[in-house]
């Protein structure tokens, strides 16, 4: 006990800052995400055959590729080979990798929700937007997406929880965050190693269980009856 | 049927929890006189532990090979178990392993866990740069420069705590620092000196880079042991014997061939520390 409490004193405030890293990630991630896979779900469903074509390879392509490499693609290539530089810090400019990284990986995912969201609103709903001269995007932005998100708002509860957990691959893009962080402890305070895991462990129940309840209440509340 | 599912995960788990058991329990006296003996090392260390497909090869396993010998362990009674880093106490807590000659720095933390026998080298922290570069001579010459290191590491948290005005890059293997080393994306790679030699000497890299070879920090790497063990003092006794006959000398030069790596001289060859 007295070895985690000074584990507290030693990386309490270093925690806690590497997982406000994780939040930020997840933030910027989240929202790069939804906007990235809103436009692949209009891709998907448009009645353009080179959009359709090209929503599915997208998300076929990165759906089925681990994020830890699309990470370390990110690092060892753009940045290594490339010599990308989203800013000039060197520190943001991993930082920002990162976000781009989840959010290509994510999108995938964001895009396959929204879509499921879209096969919940009855083929009527499309008729009548077309019945009363509706072209496809304001179709679409008017009748169709409105339902679909709401439709959706459990798969993408659930999306948003893979990301949450999924920032801490960003270790491999040389991110400041928890998972790196953990490395470090159990490095240098191996007496306490499985209690830093467990506490880790904690921080993401703290935040992911409020996510999940807040989801399954949204996705009731909002369902569209019909 | 509720009550079969029941039954059923129940059953799983007492399977679970015996087979745990047992895999804690096995190998827990075969430090003395058990038929074989099973040793931690690094697979992915080139250098010190490394797998070359069947075979295991560096200083690190050199030593093991060496100490296990004297115990009595014939090289074919020798069990090699992978034991990346953050694993180590565990591995040696649970018995999994007998011994560990894992890079493993001794540390006051680690004893909390652990018993350490040795040390049987003493490495210090030290920089790996392009063949062509002349601009980083040492710690003192690296403001500015992009450095990359191990994620976790002590080399990354020693350059990030002393030298703030280094920018650097963790990465999860040394392999993809070298890859970064290679390319230009960073102008030098941190940890361990030998560590670094043992990469630059893998025939794919050789040639390209060159050790520094201004240490900045003291590890001193032990072999690692339970607490119960017996065996500490006859280990030391087996290291002393390594270095007086010239074979720990032979096998480290043989490993970092090629680099114009030599170890600190004032430090090595080290003296074991008296068992606790």
């Amino acid at each position: 006990m007295q070895g985690y409490l000074s584990l507290w004193d030693e990386y309490g405030g270093q925690m806690l800052s590497a997982f406000w890293g994780n939040l930020q990630l997840t933030f910027w991630a989240a929202i790069g995400s939804l906007v990235l896979g809103t436009i692949l779900a209009l891709m998907r469903i448009s009645p353009v055959p080179s959009f359709r074509a090209f929503g599915t390879s997208y998300v076929n392509i990165f759906r089925n590729t681990p994020l830890t490499i699309i990470m370390t693609f990110g690092v060892l290539v753009l940045f290594g080979v490339f010599k990308v530089q989203f800013s000039s810090d060197f520190n943001l400019n991993f930082f920002q990798i990162a976000i781009v990284g989840l959010t290509i990986y994510h999108s995938a995912f964001v895009c396959e929700a929204i879509r499921s969201g879209v096969n919940t609103v009855p083929l009527g709903q499309a008729e009548a937007a077309r019945a009363i001269g509706l072209s496809f995007m304001p179709a679409a932005r008017l009748v169709i997406l409105p339902q679909a998100f709401r439709g959706a708002i459990a798969p993408l509860g659930n999306v948003l929880i893979a990301l949450i957990k999924n920032t801490t691959v960003a270790v491999a893009g040389s991110v400041a965050e928890i998972s790196g962080l953990m490395k470090t402890m159990l490095e240098f305070r191996a007496d306490v190693g499985i209690l830093i895991f467990l506490t880790i462990a904690v921080f993401f129940v703290i935040v992911v269980i409020p996510v999940g309840l807040l989801t399954t209440y949204l996705s009731k509340k909002l369902a569209v009856a019909r | 049927m509720r009550k079969s599912r029941i039954s059923a995960v129940a059953a799983m788990a007492a399977a679970a929890a015996l087979a745990l058991t047992g895999c804690g329990g096995s190998g827990g006296d075969t430090g003395d006189g058990g038929d074989t003996v099973k040793i931690g090392i690094k697979f992915d260390q080139p250098g010190l532990g490394f797998k070359d497909g069947e075979a295991y090869k560096g200083f690190d396993v050199d030593v093991a090979k060496y100490v296990a010998k004297e115990l009595g362990f014939a090289e074919d009674k020798i069990e090699w178990v992978s034991a990346p880093s953050a694993n180590r106490e565990t591995l040696l807590e649970t018995k999994q392993v007998d011994m560990i000659f894992a890079t493993y720095s001794i540390t006051d933390a680690r004893k909390e866990r652990v018993a350490f026998a040795g040390p049987y080298f003493v490495a210090g922290q030290d920089l790996l740069v392009r063949q062509d570069d002349t601009s980083i001579t040492g710690p003192d010459t690296l403001t500015g420069k992009k450095l990359c290191s191990v994620t976790g590491s002590t080399s990354a948290k020693k350059v990030s705590d002393s030298y703030p005005g280094v920018a650097l890059v963790e990465q999860g293997g040394y392999a993809d620092c070298l890859g970064l080393l290679e390319t230009g994306g960073i102008d030098a790679v941190t940890t361990d000196d030998i560590i670094l030699a043992g990469l630059a000497a893998t025939p794919a890299n050789k040639g390209k880079f060159k050790v520094v070879g201004n240490t900045f920090s003291e590890e001193k790497y032990g072999v690692g042991l339970n607490k119960e063990n017996t065996t500490c003092a006859d280990i030391n006794k087996a290291i002393t014997k390594m270095i007086d006959s010239g074979e720990w000398e032979k096998s480290l030069k043989a490993n970092t061939e090629g680099t114009g790596y030599t170890p600190n001289a004032k430090l090595n060859p080290p003296t074991p520390e008296p068992c606790a």
